[in-house]
């Protein structure tokens, strides 16, 4: 996950008015996120509904609540950087945390709306909503062990 | 032969822009610059109008129909096949069977051809150049029939490999199915010479004139196809229609592909007799409307000149080609030489994903296309997912190269 702080992605973006220095920015962030091996890039992690390849591969932790955690990668890079966005927002989370999280009020806030809609290709919406069937599956599973 | 139209007119392009009105808006804050043609076209206002008229005043299904309207509306759309015909080279109307476009064309030959044709260890010959449409439909009748894929390579610089067809036409190849010109290269395939040698082996030729048909022009009289498929919608037309051309004897010769209305001659309980070619192909209430407003595209590409806008988008060409080599990492895909090709330039550029140029071009108003363009085949040969491709039309000006090449200097920028 890249170390970096939401509040400080969210300052960097009320300083970057164009979307060029915003999208450097992304692309920069993205370059954080440890890469994939290439045995971890398969279709059973692949998100669907991005043009682009994006792979997202949770990690639960032996806390007492379990905390998420999630690896992930795409070959677009401004893709990646998004990806890297949503890890900042939802790793180290409890499932029950990321379920309850409003992510999409977060993504607004950063002014990303041109991005969030269903049918755009990026498949931002599509990897929120991957995360979040993810974080039921943890929570069921701890239902019944 | 290579059709490579110099000496045409120049287009009166700021004049011809006014036709459309999609053109005249801005995306993102910036004038939109609409570099996707090669997945569809914009509309003219003449084929808008046509649409518009047909609903408002003419419609109502056709044939049979013992009335003013069906009358009307039967005209209209027995007239749009003639337009169509003319367009063509001016073949037989009744060769001309509306289709929902190129990929039902080839649906249709594949199925209907290729089922009654094609036994155990016949071949079907393609080339890795193909579009998913000019390849899928195959592999599905090779599937129930039996018969066998082989494919016809590329060479590096997007041509292919024409020396080696004599040696793929075997005494089994029943069929070669080819596009006439590369969605994804840009490519203008030598398609007269190539029928020659197929004809010589005994086989059949269907040419996927997808592209060709809109950014090339066609004369099916000296062509030296047996089929011909193509859309609507890549040439002004509408989305939802397009047609298959196909010789006489071979359309007469094939069973009907789908039943319904308008196909039929004679229906009794067990089996029926059915309509004479078009009609045969024909089942169920037709696309009418389309039909009326492929007419209309096609006049109105008929009044320009199909050789002037092929020399138009090889100008746009030549000089996106120019401006591309100077930027840095950049890889142009397809033939060096730009009379080889239709308005089509497809690149990839550094460390950069083509959706990362498609996305930052986007913020920019300007529309290219991301991806493997449905030519799976074609991105394995260069080893690459996708490329970035822009494709011209008619309406498209020097100008607005310009600002997609400063959209590429952005996204130089932000990958440096």
């Amino acid at each position: 996950m890249p170390d970096i702080s939401m509040e400080r992605i969210e300052k960097g973006f009320r300083i970057m008015p164009n979307w060029e220095d915003r999208y450097r920015f992304l692309v920069q962030l993205g370059r954080k996120l440890e890469p994939l091996e290439d045995d971890l890039k398969v279709e059973v992690n692949r998100v669907r509904g991005c043009a682009s390849n994006v792979w997202l591969v949770p990690e639960l932790s032996d806390d007492d609540p379990p905390r998420m955690s999630f690896r992930a990668d795409s070959d677009a890079h401004i893709v990646k950087g998004l990806v890297a966005l949503l890890m900042v927002i939802y790793s180290g989370r409890t499932p029950e945390e990321i379920r309850e999280l409003d992510a999409l009020e977060i993504l607004e806030r950063l002014d990303l709306q041109a991005h969030l809609s269903p049918s755009r290709s990026n498949g931002l919406f599509a990897m929120v909503e991957r995360i979040r069937a993810l974080a039921s599956a943890a929570t069921r599973r701890e239902a019944n062990p | 032969m290579l059709e490579t139209a110099a000496g045409a007119t120049p287009l009166d392009v700021e004049r011809l822009r006014r036709d459309f009105p999609v053109l005249d808006q801005e995306v993102n804050g910036r004038p939109l610059v609409y570099l996707d043609n090669a997945a569809t076209s914009q509309k003219p206002v003449q084929v808008i109008e046509a649409i518009e008229a047909y609903y408002r005043s003419d419609n109502a299904n056709v044939h049979r129909g013992i009335h003013e309207l069906s009358r009307r509306a039967t005209e209209l759309y027995e007239g749009a096949r003639k337009t169509v015909a003319r367009y063509l080279g001016g073949v037989d109307p009744e060769e001309v069977i509306w289709t929902r476009g190129t990929t039902e064309a080839i649906n249709l030959v594949a199925a209907s051809w290729g089922g009654a044709n094609l036994t155990e260890g016949d071949e079907i010959l393609l080339s890795v150049m193909e579009h998913h449409s000019n390849l899928v439909p195959w592999q599905l009748v090779a599937e129930r029939t039996g018969a066998q894929l082989r494919y016809l390579e590329l060479n590096d610089d997007g041509t292919l490999r024409l020396d080696d067809l004599d040696g793929l036409l075997g005494e089994r190849t029943r069929i070669v199915a080819l596009t006439q010109v590369s969605n994804s290269l840009g490519t203008i395939n030598p398609i007269t010479e190539i029928a020659r040698r197929v004809h010589d082996a005994g086989a059949l030729l269907l040419v996927d004139g997808a592209q060709g048909a809109a950014h090339h022009g066609v004369d099916l009289t000296s062509l030296g196809a047996d089929f011909y498929a193509f859309s609507g919608h890549k040439m002004c037309g509408p989305t939802g229609v397009g047609a298959l051309w196909g010789r006489r004897e071979l359309l007469e010769s094939m069973p009907p592909w789908q039943g319904g209305g308008e196909m039929i001659s004679l229906v009794e309980r067990d089996h029926s007799t059915y309509a004479p070619i078009p009609h045969k192909f024909e089942a169920g209430t037709p696309n009418i409307a389309g039909a009326v407003g492929l007419a209309a595209a096609v006049e109105y590409l008929e009044q320009i000149g199909p050789a002037a806008i092929l020399a138009h988008e090889q100008d746009l060409t030549r000089y996106a080609m120019e401006r591309l080599q100077t930027l840095p990492a950049i890889r142009v895909f397809g033939p060096e030489d730009p009379s080889m090709r239709a308005g089509v330039v497809s690149f990839v550029l550094g460390d950069a994903h083509p959706h990362d140029i498609s996305t930052i071009l986007d913020s920019e108003g300007i529309a290219i296309r991301a991806g493997h363009h449905c030519t799976q085949l074609v991105m394995k040969h260069y080893g690459v997912s996708a490329t970035a491709r822009a494709s011209f039309y008619l309406y498209n000006t020097r100008d607005e190269v310009d600002r997609l090449m400063d959209g590429l200097a952005t996204v130089h920028s932000i990958f440096a």
